[in-house]
């Protein structure tokens, strides 16, 4: 049997528009994101479990989560 | 042709006649008197030909509702009186700013405050001018008789969609009840003027279009969507904090009405060819002042009347000129001397001004304004 | 064991928000933390899940900072004075029926400067569905006390703490006859999409009070950390569903503001009414 490999997801980040409020990075369940200076980045993207959660709760239209 | 029936209608009636004439299908308002009975005529008159009415819960609301129904296309009116008219300023500078086609009503009564409900008066004039903050075009008509009510309001409604801008009809508590006879003009007998409709693609409208000093304005709903706000705007109606664009529609929405003047202004002059003292009033004080002038000239004594029939844009033209050759302008107005300044600004010393005022409730008296003129003859 | 291939499948495209922005106008101006881009994202989806059309949509709001969002969306938009985008939404919508109206005002511009209005429109049962942001404090002229504001709390102009009582503004609806009353936060984000959803596809006056944060203003001025600080005790940890709060003993319930559906009743919409009944009597009587 061979093993899948494991699909990464993509996630977009718009720094222009990402005010490092820090709501996603703390609501990630699996601690994907981290501020890295004053905006958002991906720290983790291997545990991303594609919930969206940090788009839903994103106040500025900064990131979203791409199959 | 069928001779055409004369009915008796109160000033008031003939604002409700005169709307419906231009065309108006949305009127909001708060009741308020002595303007009641132009909301009771439209509340009946309306759903007739298919318009709206609602009766608001405030006069602030009365007239929001009104700039709503006129952005969503229809012809809209309100009416109100002295404490209403204060608590719409701000509205009116709305529509001012915003550019919203819109006709105000203010039959005028004794104030400050509440004032004196069932007296009238002119006090509103400067109100009219300068209620709302900012500068600002005033666009106003003054009919003193109830015929005249209907077709200066018919020029109202006009003149806003003309202008897309609000004009107010003002007409003291006399006008606003009396009764007179009057016959319904039939259609196409009164112009109408509608809003310019825009035609360009939606991709490409802007409501404040720079190319136009009176920009086509396209209904919501009609697949322009377009952003409408009260503060300062750039053509595509979204806010703005450049300095140029600022002061450009600052100046355009006051030049649109200002550079158009001699299109706005309507004076009715009486027995002014050769006259050594004019008259200078409106409404219900206009009709002692022609009454005066015909005694009086039966005296063989050289009086007078101009009438404004726009006071805004003030009539700076007319009376310019007829300082030149009158020894005196007695200005007599139910309030404690508004538009006497204007006048006396017109009128630069060429001749004597003077103001005749009377805040007691109760009319000036064609005694009172001969009186007054006797001294400069 | 089949859940990774499950979990796959639940992946979806992430919304397109842009198809009911004007990107363009973006970035927006709320502060960092600020609920409302959060309320906004909910209400685009809601929107789309109603399946409203752009052109049919106009959107009125008032003043203050939730009350900027008409200029972000891609609609009939209309940015009004203090207090009375509810009167002048019930222009539009009595002027042009065919129209869905949605208002979206904060805490102080719908109760208090608007407070008449909010009344009056519920009152009349006028087609609309008005977003009540309410963050508790007037944001756009830096942090003072609001209707919503609660006891105690320190405002701009109430340094010593506030001592006037918030008031609830789905009970006011609900008194004065809005048609569909509910609540939602920033933080419940999925149940607040599906609460506009049913706001916005009820008949009538539909109020959803949205509970949101300010952290730039009543955030720092209450000690709270941060906007996530405030999620969780304001919106996450402060308020309930109200079907599991029916399931909760009442000691469990207290100091929690219910969310969801609170009313909603069947009652005849004005514009309606107008159409059925005065336009026609009217004609009836020529």
């Amino acid at each position: 049997m061979t093993q899948a490999v494991k699909k990464l997801p993509r996630i977009e980040i718009n720094e222009k528009f990402c005010k490092g409020c820090s709501i996603c990075v703390d609501f990630c369940p699996t601690d994907v994101l981290e501020l890295r200076g004053p905006v958002v980045a991906v720290k983790n993207l291997e545990a991303c479990t594609r919930c969206q959660l940090c788009d839903l709760r994103c106040p500025d239209f900064a990131i979203q989560v791409f199959d | 042709m069928a001779q055409k029936k004369k009915r008796l209608l109160q000033g008031n009636e003939a604002c409700v006649e005169g709307a419906l004439y231009a065309g108006c299908r949305f009127y909001s308002g708060y009741p308020i008197t002595p303007s009641t009975e132009v909301a009771e005529g439209m509340s009946v008159r309306l759903p007739k030909v298919g318009g709206k009415f609602i009766q608001m819960e405030d006069e602030i609301g009365g007239i929001a509702a009104a700039i709503g129904g006129s952005l969503a296309g229809l012809k809209s009116m309100t009416a109100t009186s002295g404490p209403g008219f204060s608590l719409k300023q701000e509205c009116i500078g709305y529509a001012c700013i915003a550019e919203v086609p819109l006709v105000i009503v203010d039959v005028m009564r004794g104030g400050p405050a509440t004032g004196y409900p069932t007296g009238p008066s002119q006090s509103d004039i400067m109100a009219a001018k300068w209620g709302t903050h900012g500068d600002h075009p005033v666009i106003a008509v003054t009919p003193s008789s109830v015929p005249e009510i209907l077709t200066e309001t018919v020029r109202a409604f006009n003149l806003a969609e003309k202008y897309r801008t609000p004009v107010m009809v003002l007409y003291d508590e006399i006008v606003g009840h009396m009764r007179e006879p009057l016959t319904i003009p039939e259609p196409g007998e009164l112009e109408v003027v509608d809003r310019e409709k825009a035609t360009c693609k939606p991709e490409e409208y802007f409501p404040y279009d720079d190319r136009h000093l009176v920009a086509p304005l396209a209904p919501f709903g009609s697949g322009y969507r377009f952003h409408v706000t009260g503060l300062n705007h750039k053509q595509d109606g979204f806010p703005t904090n450049d300095p140029k664009v600022i002061d450009r529609n600052n100046r355009r929405i006051i030049e649109k009405v200002e550079t158009d003047k001699e299109r706005i202004w309507k004076n009715e002059e009486t027995a002014l060819d050769d006259a050594e003292v004019a008259i200078f009033t409106i409404g219900s004080t206009a009709r002692s002042a022609r009454f005066a002038v015909n005694e009086l000239r039966k005296s063989g004594l050289k009086v007078g009347l101009l009438r404004p029939l726009t006071i805004w844009p003030f009539p700076d033209a007319a009376v310019a000129e007829l300082s030149k050759r009158v020894n005196a302008i007695v200005v007599p107005e139910l309030n404690l001397g508004q538009m006497v300044h204007e006048v006396e600004r017109c009128a630069r010393g060429n001749c004597e001004v003077e103001a005749l005022t009377r805040v007691d409730g109760e009319p000036i008296t064609p005694a009172q304004i001969m009186h007054a003129v006797r001294k400069y003859l | 064991m089949s859940t990774i291939a499950e979990k796959k499948e639940k992946v979806s495209v992430p919304f397109d928000y842009n198809k009911y922005l004007r990107p363009n106008k973006l970035p927006h101006i709320w502060c960092p933390g600020c609920g409302h881009g959060i309320v906004l994202k909910a209400l685009l989806r809601a929107i789309d899940r109603a399946g409203l059309e752009k052109d049919n949509i106009c959107m009125v709001s008032g003043i203050g900072c939730s009350s900027r969002t008409p200029g972000y969306v891609d609609f009939n938009t209309l940015h009004t004075l203090h207090g009375r985008a509810m009167a002048f939404a019930t222009g539009v919508k009595l002027a042009k029926p065919e129209l869905k109206v949605i208002v979206i005002t904060g805490d102080g511009d719908a109760l208090a400067i608007g407070g008449n209005h909010f009344i009056h429109a519920c009152r009349r049962n006028i087609d609309m569905t008005v977003l009540v942001m309410t963050n508790s404090t007037y944001g756009m002229t830096g942090g003072q006390y609001s209707p919503t504001t609660p006891l105690d709390a320190i405002a701009t102009t109430s340094r010593y703490g506030n001592i006037e009582p918030p008031f609830d503004a789905c009970e006011m609806a609900r008194a004065s006859g809005a048609t569909f009353v509910a609540r939602g936060t920033a933080y419940h984000t999925i149940e607040l999409e599906r609460t506009i959803h049913d706001a916005l596809v009820h008949k009538g006056t539909s109020i959803v009070d949205v509970i949101d944060a300010c952290p730039t203003y009543f955030g720092r001025a209450n000690k709270y950390k941060s906007a996530t600080h405030m999620m969780e005790l304001i919106e996450k940890d402060g308020t309930v569903n109200v079907k599991q709060a029916e399931k909760l003993p009442p000691e469990k319930l207290e100091g929690k503001v219910l969310r969801g559906v609170l009313h909603k009743v069947e009652r005849p919409e004005y514009c309606e009414q107008y159409e059925n009944l005065i336009m026609q009597k009217a004609a009836a009587k020529k």
